[in-house]
């Protein structure tokens, strides 16, 4: 059966989540199945993760943990929490990894979709407002994201920060996940818009693994990525225990 | 036993014609005419106004209307219908400001009629739309287009043309008038425009309702004093340039 059209677009069909035939509400489904809360939760989401990104006169520097925990087991040291969009835009991965991963695969389709429409490339703007167009449609469900479309489309280069209340909104600066205030603390007091890209790059990675440190859900290794109206390039992994014994232990 | 609507009215015909949309067509060409001109920084809609009956209010069935603060539509053929699309393409304009935070440019709003009139030739138990339509207005970045869309659902971008009635005598007009040159005047824009319709008009301001449009200003509609004071001057041009060739012989 078709699902609900929530969509403008009636050629991709968004998929209608499904509830058990007992229940009346997603909230009720919640607190009965997923939330940590309840013992008897028989589905336990991957949560807990520090992203950042912030501008500099250089660029975008973003750079992500990559652990993924159920409650307190660690299910993963090696996820990758930057997705790839297209060549000039990336999304990062915070909350729910599923909805995340599939969300943000989805708005793929959608930039390359709008590219063969129009015949241009895709700003952060416009692909960052699809998905969160998208995500309001689910608001209340029980989606859980917390990501940053990063990127341009040659032009411009822009930071927004989406979220699965709706939220949408561009900065310069945005730590996102269970790890960001540890973040914050060490961008907030280093940050200066005319960094130099090393300088910039170096506080990342510090800010990152300052939430690694502090922050059960983060840790594995730091992940960091540049951006310019070129586009996007990887600039590696860092694993934390590395950090901490050959940089960062004092 | 069922209401449903579940037999299209749109089928092919044995030798791959869709009668409805040649109908629709001709629908089309018993409608007022309408030029549009497109010069380098300005674009120009011209329309027929049907003479009103005495009692009726002279509201003037605006026959130019306005999509979005770029875009301007004219059309020729059934009004009723014309309504329809128009209400549909300023949702749209709008919905597309709203998800993706641009206004819409020339191209996309056409696209968006073209289809929806496509989806009409496709689709159980109705008909197709019987209209053409001008679409003129500039991008966010400055560009001037004009683009026509007809009953079929095809899209097409155009330096100048007509619809409607005699269009194709007005359209081998602007063939022969239209320049690069001219392009970049605005009063030989607006004026190759008027030329056009005076073709099939009968002179004067009361007959016809002209529309410019200038990259970020609003829509403006000349008035009667403009336009009966651009007729004076083309009249001239003409007697001078009968003389001219009476001098010649």
């Amino acid at each position: 059966m078709l699902g609900k059209l929530k969509n403008a677009n009636l050629d991709l069909l968004l998929p209608e989540p499904l509830l058990p035939p007992d229940l009346e509400s997603y909230p009720e489904f919640h607190s009965k199945y997923i939330n940590s809360k309840n013992t008897n939760a028989l589905i336990n989401l991957s949560h807990g993760t520090t992203t950042l990104a912030f501008r500099t006169s250089q660029g975008i520097i973003v750079a992500v943990d990559s652990r993924a925990t159920s409650g307190t087991y660690i299910a993963s040291q090696t996820v990758h929490k930057v997705l790839r969009i297209n060549s000039h835009i990336l999304g990062t991965m915070a909350g729910g990894a599923a909805d995340c991963s599939y969300w943000e695969r989805y708005l793929s389709i959608l930039c390359i979709k709008y590219e063969l429409e129009n015949k241009k490339k895709i700003t952060a703007c416009i692909a960052s407002k699809l998905l969160a167009n998208i995500i309001y449609s689910y608001k209340g469900m029980g989606l859980s994201m917390g990501t940053m479309i990063i990127g341009g489309d040659g032009k411009t280069l822009d930071i927004y920060y989406v979220d699965n209340e709706g939220t949408w909104i561009k900065g310069d600066l945005f730590s996102v996940g269970s790890g960001s205030t540890f973040a914050y603390g060490v961008l907030d007091s280093e940050y200066r818009f005319d960094m130099p890209i090393e300088e910039s790059i170096e506080l990342g990675r510090r800010a990152i693994f300052n939430a690694c440190f502090r922050d059960a859900a983060s840790g594995g290794g730091v992940s960091i990525y540049n951006v310019q109206t070129s586009g996007w390039a990887y600039l590696g992994r860092f694993d934390t225990s590395d950090l901490y014994w050959n940089n960062y232990k004092k | 036993m069922t209401a449903t609507y579940d037999r299209a009215i749109t089928v092919f015909s044995p030798d791959g014609h869709l009668f409805q949309v040649e109908y629709a067509q001709e629908a089309v060409k018993k409608g007022s005419t309408a030029v549009g001109v497109r010069g380098n920084d300005i674009v120009v809609l011209g329309v027929e106004k049907k003479a009103v009956a005495k009692l009726q209010e002279d509201r003037t069935v605006r026959k130019i209307a306005l999509l979005d603060d770029h875009v301007a539509l004219a059309f020729a053929g059934l009004t009723a219908d014309a309504r329809i699309l128009i209400n549909r393409a300023r949702i749209e304009c709008q919905s597309h400001k709203l998800t993706v935070e641009d206004p819409v440019t020339l191209e996309y709003i056409t696209r968006f009629i073209a289809q929806l009139k496509q989806k009409y030739t496709q689709s159980n138990g109705r008909r197709p739309f019987g209209l053409s339509t001008l679409i003129v207005g500039f991008d966010y970045d400055g560009t001037p287009h004009l683009y026509q869309t007809d009953p079929s659902g095809t899209h097409f971008e155009w330096m100048a043309n007509a619809i409607g009635r005699s269009a194709k005598t007005v359209r081998e007009f602007l063939e022969k008038h239209y320049t690069p040159e001219l392009a970049t005047s605005d009063k030989e824009t607006i004026k190759l425009a008027l030329k056009a319709l005076l073709e099939v008009v009968q002179s004067g301001s009361k007959n016809m309702e002209v529309a410019v449009m200038k990259h970020k200003q609003p829509l403006k509609i000349l008035e009667t004093e403009e336009i009966d004071k651009l007729i004076q001057e083309i009249e001239q041009e003409k007697e001078e340039e009968a003389e001219k060739k009476k001098k010649q012989k």
